[in-house]
């Protein structure tokens, strides 16, 4: 499990977080809001390890994150980034990558690891692009084969940097569902969203960032209730009761 | 850009199948570049000359002191040059990036035509060097890039002006020890006429251990290939492994550069040209490169030899005469692929 604690980080001199204190629950799905440039996707990247704090910590089951070898941190956190390179591989061989962890040198990978890639595959609803170039695949079918990746890697955590974004409606609906899907089987997701909606009707727990520092953390109910997001988003949150829950929508703040 | 390792194929072929194909083009070519030249010999004289029954016959000279070395050293920087070109394009996530453009060849070769001019006898040496050479520019690009922003293109305008620097000292060193370079059929362009075992044989070594340990690092190249920040999540040390990667690419083409001299093109021709042809996985991608590239300069110095027999045409001209075209050939069938997909 995941920890942070009093967690500072920042790009060089330039601090962006400031004494965040979250833990990321297993079974749960987190999303984190917050207005451009409060330090989401800067969480998600010292937690996973790839920039360092610069202060408090962040503890990967009890131990500090810098005292454990990278290997080790990515076979217990998998990292969605919200953009990267598409090389022109195989879906399948994508979601092969996702063994890499387990493998030592010269790092070949077996059959097992080839049947855990295809069932991964098929498990997120795309074991018939398994032998489609990355390229040819749309952003959705991307980033399901993304999500194929971070269950191959099997690890308790995986935190992902706005997964939804620049797909259609449909898409995103499915992708926050296979999030679910993770998270009941045991998984901690933690979630960079923009869409408030979708966090608000997906998420058991939010966390909401502002200025670099944690705003209040709570179940939708409870954030929705508080007020946050209307003040740090400067939006106006209403919800509709319907037959499958609470749906929220924002609108722009009414002029006095 | 983001998409520059598309393929154009629609079906993944049959790699292994693909590879045994190429191997058998470079056993073929390789025959040929024994066989054929200014005095024609025929396959029987050539084993004859490898068994040792003929030692003494012209047909025996022919074979162990000009064909072979420069069979070998066709061969041997083709392989360097192309697998060297892989990497380097992968490692750096830039199409534009080759041994010739980012200054690694005329880093090698101003080393080359320095040591040269100062210890004109140190033939053994002078791989090491040039490897030092390649290195000390591959390093001095990435600095720079890293230091102005390390785009894609700040990256390919620094490795252009270390380039010219490096060429233009070259021009001096050849300029104030004319024969500085003698030994070298074509340096600045890239030539393997006069070739001799005692040149080839130590870059043979080098480029051999390189390639093995490229080779070996084809899991790790594969995953650099996914960006170095979802490499790092993967848990690979993608700063190390790139710098390792780069200096074993430096090795490589120091080491063909050393008694090749700067052969262009094949660095940046074979990967791409593989690549579209098979896909980015490394493993494949840098066998088919080293065969490719193997193949396509023992090719075009046949052609250097025959065209215009008896004179002989420096194969770095050649390269870029037959595969100019090509590529670009390459790069336009593609384009209409794109367009009516």
């Amino acid at each position: 499990m995941l920890e942070l604690r009093a967690l500072c980080a920042g790009y060089h001199d330039r601090p962006v977080l400031r004494d965040v204190d979250l833990v990321f629950r297993p079974g749960k799905v987190l999303a984190l809001l917050g207005p451009n440039g409060c330090g989401k996707s800067t969480l998600l990247r010292t937690a996973a390890g790839l920039l360092s704090s610069q202060g408090g910590t962040v503890l990967l089951d009890g131990v500090p994150l810098t005292s454990c070898p990278p290997r080790l941190i990515a076979q217990k956190a998998a990292y969605l980034p919200q953009s990267r390179t598409v090389p022109a591989i195989t879906a399948e061989r994508m979601v092969l990558h996702g063994r890499f962890p387990y493998l030592s040198y010269p790092r070949r990978y077996s059959a097992a690891d080839r049947a855990l890639a295809r069932q991964a595959l098929e498990w997120v609803d795309a074991g018939d692009l398994a032998d489609r170039l990355l390229p040819e695949l749309s952003g959705g079918q991307r980033q399901k084969v993304y999500l194929a990746m971070a269950l191959a890697q099997d690890t308790e955590t995986v935190l992902m940097d706005e997964p939804t974004t620049y797909l259609d409606v449909r898409h995103q609906l499915e992708v926050m569902a296979l999030a679910r899907r993770l998270a009941v089987q045991g998984k901690a997701v933690v979630l960079v969203l923009h869409d408030l909606c979708l966090a608000l009707q997906t998420a058991d727990e939010l966390a909401v960032l502002a200025k670099g520092r944690l705003q209040q953390t709570g179940t939708p109910e409870e954030i929705f209730e508080s007020g946050i997001l209307d003040r740090v988003m400067d939006v106006e949150l209403r919800r509709l009761m319907t037959d499958n829950g609470w749906r929220y929508y924002p609108d722009l703040p009414e002029k006095e | 850009m983001k998409n520059w390792r598309i393929s154009s194929i629609r079906k993944q072929p049959n790699k292994s199948r693909f590879l045994c194909g190429l191997g058998l083009l470079v056993v073929l070519l390789a025959l040929a570049s024994l066989c054929f030249g200014a005095v024609p010999l025929t396959p029987e004289e050539i084993l004859g000359a490898f068994l040792g029954g003929t030692r003494d016959s012209a047909a025996s000279q022919i074979v162990l002191l000009a064909r072979l070395p420069r069979t070998c050293g066709c061969l041997l920087a083709g392989a360097a040059l192309a697998v060297s070109g892989t990497v380097i394009q992968g490692v750096l996530d830039n199409p534009l990036a080759s041994p010739n453009i980012i200054g690694v060849n005329s880093g090698a070769g101003l080393l080359v035509a320095v040591s040269c001019a100062l210890f004109p006898n140190a033939v053994t040496l002078i791989p090491f060097i040039s490897i030092l050479g390649a290195a000390g520019a591959v390093f001095l690009v990435l600095f720079l890039a890293e230091r102005t922003g390390a785009s894609r293109i700040t990256l390919v305008l620094a490795g252009i002006a270390v380039s010219g620097i490096f060429s233009a000292g070259i021009d001096a060193v050849v300029t104030f020890v004319p024969e500085a370079l003698n030994g070298y059929s074509d340096f600045r362009i890239g030539g393997l006429a006069n070739l001799s075992m005692t040149r080839v044989a130590p870059a043979f070594w080098i480029i051999l251990v390189a390639m093995l340990l490229v080779l070996s690092l084809s899991g790790e190249l594969d995953v650099l290939l996914l960006g170095t920040e979802t490499a790092r999540s993967l848990g690979l040390p993608a700063k190390q492994l790139r710098l390792t990667l780069l200096a074993l690419a430096a090795a490589l083409a120091g080491a063909a550069v050393s008694f090749a001299g700067l052969l262009g093109f094949v660095g940046l021709m074979v990967p791409h040209i593989m690549r579209r042809l098979l896909g980015a996985e490394s493993l494949p991608l840098l066998l088919a490169s080293a065969l490719g590239g193997a193949s396509l300069l023992t090719l075009c110095d046949l052609l250097a030899r025959l065209l215009f027999a008896p004179y002989e045409l420096p194969v770095g001209i050649v390269l870029a005469l037959a595969g100019g075209p090509f590529f670009i050939w390459l790069l336009l069938r593609q384009r209409g692929g794109r367009s009516h997909a």
